[in-house]
């Protein structure tokens, strides 16, 4: 008898040209968080420049800010701490709440209606209500923010995971499992997990975007990233001013924002037929 | 079959090597029909039947210019009454459904919206092509269903589709069908999803419509039996082309091609094994006044809806055990107490000897692997995220802590056992046909190393002839590995042709067990002796010559 390798098996996607265009952009930010350092100029939070709301030139790529310092390397640093803490957060939200979702789904009863209700009450408190009550409370730090991050979204994360989770525990192969008396952590993990795992990624692709943005709020609200360093949404605040003077100082940081968000729902939307259908 | 003269001759019907595409995920073109030519007369009725995939729902749906979503027209023409419908516009396309060309849905349950009244929808045709006003369409409405011998024909129409029961939705929604008084109607496998006794009062139903009208029809059916009942022509498909065509009694008398004659030897009569060939030797599994069922437990210690009411059993070991019923008395209620997944509310239930606890989680590893389920559906019995060898393996592993290669040496020996080649344990389910699949699900049960198999309707999912070789490869598992069976189907053939002994269930409780080869005699429960008389055989005139009670078709058929 001869035994056989597995084949290699051959991934049939049909890859559609918006998706790729899309995650060329995804991919391009996160290259831009990681190599961050190498790539700034000048250090974020030094005044360059006498001429504040200052034009692109040679010296400064994407112009200078209010106080003239220069906002591409501001906006580099700025990806690392919006990128940074949004996917922190994401991951953690994640953990828990697909964790926990999974052990609703597989013990079900009594442990999941309770579990169920008590994570209810979270959803009914506003975002970024939330976030405000928890950086009053706790001041505004990074670990801080994650830490609202991963409270506020980590619901979201339990509810689609239960959702998803409950529908497969309901099938024959489940019953076969339990039938043959394997432990619930067998189940979840073995059984359940790897049937729900696309439609849990393209979720949590959408739920970056709205950390991202619930992120942004909270730094033009004046409570997120603290200066002299900014993300994102804290150089569209501190150069508001400057859209009287067309100063590529707001206009730059906006874009970046919305060139992210677009990408990353984008490229979800256009996911291949295989991950979407299981998404319905 | 022809009581009443036909205007039959006139061609109204013809397709022309007609072509269908269809276009998958991954971008592939695969036909599925691959150039179907045939015509179809004013006046018969036109059957067209094959296995899963063969097309024939794919044929009956360019009848109505439909191609499902995916799938386009490529090629040949579909020629209604001189008008090629391929060719119509979507609005002329539209003018003809419902009026020209009508449609009986396989499920009609899924068919009927079900918030408003059935009335309101069966002549809701009338109102958009503008046939007939208000008050006559219901008139009309009223009359076909006393014709289609529907129960209260005058007040049926002001019910909800909920409160009718499957059988009469059936018969709803062909009266739905004819309202428009149709050139020709589809049916597509309207009696497959009903239980047989319930089958015969809605195929009565069609056929005296059918001859009372002088209409035409398709019929589109996997049951060669049922098809001989109610078809002039018979046209028999595989894989999107046609195989043979013939009058009805040719095919059914004299099938030429092999196909239909593996088609058609699926349906002989079976030899049952003769009561006490072997010798009892002592029961493996006993069930002794098993209660369960759903819901909260009242006070009386029983569930809210009780589905298995005291049965009791005993299988011999190595022997078969059939349990036969119609859908909800209670038989796969009852695998499901066996296995655990439904802790019983009283009762005892003891393998080899040992009394088991109710619950999955409070039996030990071993009692567990003695006794093992083997699902109806394939398709869902198998992680569709595992590989086939993962799938097998995990019994191994979990019973017997089997690892690595003497692992895999083991699937490979298992694979081989369900005569399935080595190389498909690298396989996902969604690879594999759903005979396979079936028999992937055995494999898995017998990986165990089990001493008896629950098997639940595990035939009935599958094609005739694959369903045949399923079985064939049970007896022989059964020989070869001393196995015992309980198992479980509404087909009285298919437990005749495998079990020992048979169990008759009905509303949940126990009404006789007896050995197989006394299916026929005498001394039956009239509830077997009905199950036994409503199995279309393949004879054109069965369903003419049949007599059954009207007293005991009321007490026990849930038309």
């Amino acid at each position: 008898m001869t035994v056989s390798t597995a084949p290699r098996r051959k991934i049939r996607f049909q890859i559609r040209p918006i998706a790729a265009v899309c995650l060329l952009v995804v991919l391009f930010w996160i290259i831009v968080a990681l190599f961050a350092p190498l790539l700034v100029h000048y250090p974020a939070g030094d005044m360059v420049s006498y001429d504040y709301f200052g034009p692109m030139s040679k010296e400064y790529w994407l112009g200078t800010d209010y106080l003239g310092r220069d906002i591409y390397s501001r906006l580099i640093v700025g990806t690392r701490y919006t990128i940074g803490i949004a996917f922190v957060g994401l991951i953690l939200a994640a953990l828990i709440g697909i964790t926990l979702g999974l052990l609703a789904a597989a013990f079900g009863g009594v442990f999941d209606t309770i579990l169920s209700r008590a994570i209810d009450t979270f959803v009914g408190i506003p975002n970024l209500l939330l976030a405000l009550v928890i950086v009053a409370g706790g001041g505004s730090s990074i670990p801080i923010l994650i830490g609202a991050i991963t409270v506020i979204f980590f619901p979201g994360c339990y509810r689609f995971t239960r959702s998803m989770a409950v529908n497969v525990n309901a099938l024959d192969f489940i019953s076969a499992a339990r039938a043959r008396g394997e432990g619930h952590f067998y189940i979840m993990i073995h059984e359940i997990l790897p049937n729900i795992a696309g439609p849990i990624m393209a979720d949590l692709g959408l739920r970056f975007v709205h950390i991202i943005l619930l992120l942004s709020g909270l730094s033009f609200l004046g409570l997120g990233v603290q200066p002299p360093n900014a993300d994102w949404g804290a150089l569209v605040r501190e150069n508001m001013i400057g859209i009287s003077y067309g100063s590529p100082a707001v206009v730059v940081p906006s874009l970046a924002l919305a060139s992210l968000a677009l990408a990353i729902n984008l490229l979800i939307d256009n996911l291949p037929q295989r991950i979407r259908d299981q998404l319905e | 079959m022809t009581k009443y003269p036909k205007t039959a001759g006139e061609t109204l019907v013809s397709i022309k090597d007609l072509r269908v595409t269809a276009t998958t995920d991954s971008g592939r073109t695969i036909e599925i029909l691959k150039g179907v030519s045939f015509n179809v007369r004013r006046g018969e009725v036109l059957a067209l039947i094959g296995e899963s995939g063969s097309g024939k729902t794919t044929i009956a749906l360019s009848l109505l210019a439909y191609a499902r979503a995916g799938c386009h027209f490529s090629g040949g023409r579909v020629l209604f009454d001189g008008v090629d419908l391929i060719t119509l516009d979507e609005g002329a396309r539209r003018k003809l459904r419902g009026n020209k060309v009508s449609y009986v849905p396989q499920s009609a349950a899924a068919s009927f919206n079900p918030s408003k009244k059935i009335m309101d929808q069966v002549v809701e045709v009338a109102e958009i092509h503008g046939i007939l006003d208000k008050a006559s369409a219901r008139d009309k409405a009223i009359g076909l269903f006393r014709s289609l011998s529907l129960p209260s024909p005058e007040t049926i129409g002001d019910r909800y589709p909920h409160q009718v029961s499957g059988g009469q939705i059936q018969r709803l929604a062909a009266a739905m069908a004819l309202l428009g008084d149709p050139e020709l109607v589809v049916f597509d496998e309207p009696t497959t999803a009903l239980d047989v006794t319930t089958q015969i009062e809605v195929l009565k139903a069609f056929k005296s419509a059918i001859l009372d009208r002088g209409m035409t029809g398709v019929y589109v059916s996997h049951d060669l039996a049922v098809v001989a009942q109610i078809s002039d022509r018979i046209i028999v498909l595989k894989d999107g082309e046609i195989q043979e065509a013939g009058k009805t009694e040719q095919i059914v008398g004299a099938p030429a091609h092999p196909y239909t004659q593996a088609l058609i030897s699926a349906f002989e009569p079976v030899e049952a094994k003769a009561a006490g060939s072997r010798l009892a030797n002592g029961a493996v599994l006993e069930m002794r006044d098993v209660v369960a069922g759903y819901g909260n437990m009242k006070s009386d210690g029983k569930p809210h809806i009780i589905a298995v009411d005291g049965v009791s059993f005993a299988l011999q070991r190595g022997h078969s055990l059939g349990v036969i019923g119609e859908s909800g008395c209670g038989k796969s209620t009852l695998l499901r107490v066996a296995a655990g997944l439904l802790p019983a509310a009283s009762g005892a239930c003891v393998l080899d000897g040992k009394d088991l606890r109710p619950q999955v989680s409070a039996r030990s590893k071993e009692e567990l692997r003695k006794m093992q389920i083997v699902f109806q559906l394939a398709d869902t019995a198998l992680n569709p995220a595992q590989t086939v060898g993962n799938i097998i393996g995990r019994p191994l592993t979990f019973y017997h802590g089997m690892k690595g290669e003497t692992r895999d040496k083991q699937v490979i020996e298992l694979l081989d056992m369900v005569r399935m080649p080595a190389q498909f344990r690298h396989r996902l389910p969604r690879e594999l046909s759903g005979g396979q699949r079936q028999r992937i699900n055995l494999a898995r049960a017998l990986a165990a190393k089990p001493d008896v198999l629950l098997c639940d309707e595990i035939t009935s999912a599958l094609d005739t002839v694959v369903a045949a070789k399923v079985l064939e490869l049970l007896k022989e598992l059964q020989r070869e590995l001393h196995l015992s069976y309980l198992f479980v189907s509404h087909d009285i053939h298919t437990v005749q042709s495998l079990c020992d002994e048979v169990m008759v269930m009905f509303g949940g409780k126990k009404l006789e067990t007896f050995a197989a080869a006394d299916l026929h005699a005498e001394a039956r429960h009239p509830y077997t002796k009905l199950l036994a008389s409503s199995l279309p055989t393949l004879d054109p005139g069965w369903l003419d010559n049949l007599k059954q009670d009207p007293e005991l078709v009321r007490k026990f058929a849930h038309a």
